[in-house]
Order: structure tokens, then C-alpha cells, then sequence
């Protein structure tokens, strides 16, 4: 497969080696350059899933969607970018000021930290610890924080009760993902994001095939609890419309209500990445042990088996999202205590029990 | 190299909000009067402060996912391991395990997992 590092490391000898910079230079122009790579990624990823967005769920109502701004409405989010952009800023005179205003900045913080641990490519992951899981399940608890301290500061009624209601959902939901994710690193033996997707190369070897029944029902809790993660689908009481006006955000005017739309859009994105990067194997084309056909999937690019899978994942997620009526807060907290996560600690031990005696699924 | 990076993507996303703010600012219209400054609950007025206490169940739920989520904390590094233990891993973890499903049977017996 092609290796990303393999450009990387010919830019670095050049920036050293051609150019003549010292340490400090090479690595702030790498840096700079990784930023506006990031930011770039972010910007042109948000466009495309909130148009998408905007298609599909026009599509499930039976109606046909933006169509008048551009050919087939493709320019209408550029409008409404631009909408944003001009809009006047404006805080409520009782709100609390720093907190309001930091807010979005925790929730991009935490959208951006986790969108730039997904491996795009074979070496093309920006971030890519020997923790790398751990991490991303410690920053993205970040974006709760901001969610939580927009509703707050607003100083609104509903945009506390909803602030509330995203804090109890979303750190619920945390923990069936943070168990789905160790049982598949309970599979692949590490933590790191590249090993992860480097363990799932070979024929039937994503780990949705590896750990064939846990897995199967891991990537199934892991879409249902990281769709309600990133408030969206059947789980968007915390900006209920029809109770609670707009929910967390409902003070926040132009582009600071522009941060959270973006973050929700990313982190679907980050979401269906990351399920595409555990259970489906990332980067890692599909082979299945016939020599020819494993040599021509092999020949597409990993990025585009990347992007291929987490936007099919991306469209189940819009689906669900489109199909089921919003839940009760009720309902949300006992499917998460009394159903996802009894069945996310059993998916734990069942895929400790096939580790353990080798009963996963490999062909010699 | 790792935390070079770290402290870049940081950096990124401090400077995506902060010159988004920035360019909204200078290119938005800026007018001001008291009705705008109000928080907006439909067009009713607002009624007494909103930093009031709330149901006390969020705080139920707060504290069960503290419990569990410093336990699920304690699973990432013998998750590591699991395949060179083999099942010897199992048994080691198991009491662990077992405390985790008891505590949940608990809090689902003492009627914490109800939203009332």
C-alpha cells in the first residue's frame, strides 16, 4: 500500500536538507502546515456532510432540498457560511461573559482534537500516540464541558434544562462507547490508531470479521451510543425545538451558533471515522484471500477506502437520524443504563473469552 | 514530535474560533437596544434568575458515570495484554469485573437507573 510518511519525510529532508533550516524552522513550517492542512480538512468536510445532510434528509421527507443557490443547490451552504459571517454578534446582557464567549471554544477544541487522530491514509494521521484510544476518548469528553458551559452561561431557562439534558445523555453514552473501544483494543493487542488499523491488513481481517459476534454487536452499540455523543438522531432532546426553542445555543447569534453546527456535523464525522477505523478496518481495503482480487483492491488508495466507508457509515447514521421519532429523557437514560451498557459490558467479556482461547476468526 | 503536534492541533482549533469571531466581528453590523439584550423564552418575558437548582437526577446520573467511567479507566491497560495472557487475563480481571456488574445490579436495584 502507498505510505503517506514516505512524503512527509521527503518534505522534511527537503525543508533540512535543500533548504538549509535549522530544527526550529523546518518544524514551525511543518507545523503551520499541518494546521492549515487541519483546518482545510475541517472546513471542506463540514460543507459536504451539512449539504449532505441538507440532500438526505430531503430525500427520506419526500421533498427535494436546496436547489435554487447554484446547480442542484450545491453553493447554498457557501450562502449560509457567508450568512453566518455576517451576522452580528451578540451576547444577552445578564450572560456570563468569559463563559460564554470559551464556550465554543472548548466544543472546537475537542472536535478538532479527535478529527485529527482519524488515519486518513497509511502514515497520514496528524496525531498518532501510542495511546492514541485512550486519548481520543479523554478529549472528546471535552466537548461535553463546552456544551454544558454554553447552556450555562447563557443565562436562559431552556438553554439550562438543556444544557442538563445534553451533560446526563452525553456522559452516559460515553461509557458503552469507551467499553466498545477497549474490546477492540482488547483484539488488536494496542492502543496506537496506526496498529490498530495496521492489525486489520489481510484477508478478513477487519476486526468486524476478527471478533465476527462481538464485534458485530460492539459496532452496532458503538454507532447507537456515538450517534446520541454527538446529540444527534433520535437522541437531539438537547435542542429539542419544540420544547426547549433551540437548546444550548439558542443565545448564541451568527458564528458562535455557526461553532456549534459545525462541531455537530464534525463530530458525526469523527463518529463514523472512528467506527470505520476500529471495526472497519480504516485505511485497509478489503481482501479476501483470492490473490487477483486482493491485488486489485489493494491498487485503490486508502483514502478512498477510508472516506468510501465512513461515508456509508455517515449515511446509516443520517438514516437513523431521519427515521425514528426523538426519545424522552427517560427513555434515553434507560436504554443506555438498562440495555446498551449491560450488553457493552457482555460484548466486553464475550470478546475477552475469544482472545483469550483464540477463537477469533483468521485465515492461516 | 507527538506533542508538537498536540500542541499545533490545539493551537488550530484556539485560532479557527478566534478568527471566525474576529471576521464576524469587523464584517457584522452592531446596533444595540435593551429588548435585545434580554434572553429569548419565546417572547415572554423572563421571570426571576435562571442559575436555579435543578432535578435532582442529573446529579444521580453524574455520579454513577464517575464510578463507572474510572473503572472502564482501569480496563485500558490489561486490555493491552489480553492476548499475551490469554486466560490467565480472564481470570485476573474477573473479580474486577464482577465488582463492575454488581455495582450496576445495585444502582438498577435501588431504583437509580429511574427517572422519576
Amino acid at each position: 500500500m502507498f505510505d503517506f510518511s514516505i512524503v512527509t519525510r521527503w518534505f522534511d529532508e527537503l525543508l533540512r536538507g535543500t533548504l538549509g533550516l535549522g530544527d526550529f524552522g523546518a518544524i514551525l513550517i511543518e507545523c503551520v502546515i499541518v494546521g492549515l492542512a487541519i483546518i482545510i480538512g475541517y472546513a471542506v468536510l463540514a460543507i459536504i456532510l451539512i449539504f449532505m445532510e441538507r440532500k438526505v434528509c430531503a430525500y427520506f421527507q419526500c421533498r427535494i432540498g436546496p436547489v435554487r443557490v447554484g446547480w442542484w443547490g450545491t453553493l447554498q451552504v457557501f450562502a449560509d457560511v457567508l450568512k453566518m459571517l455576517i451576522k452580528e454578534i451578540f451576547v444577552v446582557d445578564k450572560a456570563d461573559k468569559l463563559l460564554y464567549y470559551l464556550a465554543p471554544f472548548l466544543v472546537i477544541t475537542a472536535s478538532i482534537g479527535t478529527f485529527s487522530f482519524l488515519p486518513w491514509n497509511k502514515g497520514a494521521a496528524v496525531l498518532d500516540f501510542n495511546v492514541g484510544i485512550f486519548l481520543v476518548t479523554a478529549i472528546s469528553s471535552i466537548g461535553v464541558l463546552g456544551v454544558f458551559i454554553a447552556g450555562w452561561a447563557s443565562n436562559n431557562k431552556y438553554s439550562v434544562l438543556s444544557a442538563m439534558r445534553a451533560a446526563v445523555q452525553m456522559i452516559s453514552y460515553e461509557l458503552s462507547l469507551g467499553i466498545c473501544l477497549i474490546s477492540a483494543v482488547i483484539l488488536t493487542n494496542t492502543m496506537q490508531i496506526s496498529g490498530i488499523v495496521e492489525a486489520q491488513t489481510g484477508p478478513w481481517q477487519w476486526l468486524i470479521f476478527q471478533g465476527h459476534i462481538p464485534a458485530t454487536l460492539g459496532f452496532l452499540v458503538f454507532c447507537i451510543a456515538g450517534n446520541a455523543e454527538a446529540n444527534r438522531g433520535p437522541f437531539d432532546l438537547a435542542e429539542a425545538e419544540s420544547e426547549l426553542t433551540a437548546g444550548y445555543h439558542t443565545e448564541y447569534s451568527g458564528m458562535g451558533f455557526g461553532f456549534y453546527y459545525l462541531a455537530e456535523y464534525l463530530n458525526l464525522f469523527v463518529i463514523s471515522g472512528l467506527a470505520t477505523t476500529i471495526f472497519l478496518g480504516g485505511w485497509a481495503p478489503i481482501n479476501i484471500g483470492i490473490e487477483g482480487f486482493d491485488a486489485l483492491m489493494n491498487y485503490i488508495p486508502g483514502i478512498v477506502w477510508f472516506l468510501g466507508k465512513t461515508f456509508v457509515v455517515v449515511f446509516l447514521l443520517m438514516w437513523i437520524r431521519w427515521t425514528f421519532p426523538r426519545l424522552r429523557v427517560d427513555q434515553i437514560l434507560k436504554l443506555e443504563w438498562k440495555y446498551l451498557m449491560p450488553l457493552s459490558l457482555v460484548i466486553l467479556v464475550l470478546m475477552t473469552v475469544c482472545v483469550a482461547f483464540g477463537w477469533t476468526f483468521t485465515i492461516a | 514530535m507527538y506533542y508538537t503536534l498536540f500542541i499545533t492541533v490545539l493551537i488550530t482549533a484556539a485560532f479557527l474560533v478566534l478568527a471566525a469571531y474576529v471576521t464576524a466581528k469587523l464584517l457584522g453590523p452592531r446596533s444595540y437596544n435593551p429588548t435585545k439584550g434580554e434572553p429569548y423564552e419565546c417572547g415572554i418575558p423572563t421571570y426571576g434568575p435562571s442559575w436555579l437548582p435543578v432535578h435532582v437526577g442529573y446529579y444521580l446520573f453524574a455520579i454513577l458515570f464517575l464510578m463507572f467511567d474510572v473503572e472502564t479507566v482501569f480496563l485500558y491497560p490489561w486490555a493491552v495484554v489480553v492476548k499475551t495472557y490469554g486466560p490467565l487475563a480472564l481470570a485476573t480481571i474477573g473479580f474486577f469485573m464482577l465488582v463492575l456488574v454488581f455495582g450496576l445490579a445495585y444502582a438498577w436495584r435501588k431504583g437509580a437507573l429511574e427517572w422519576k
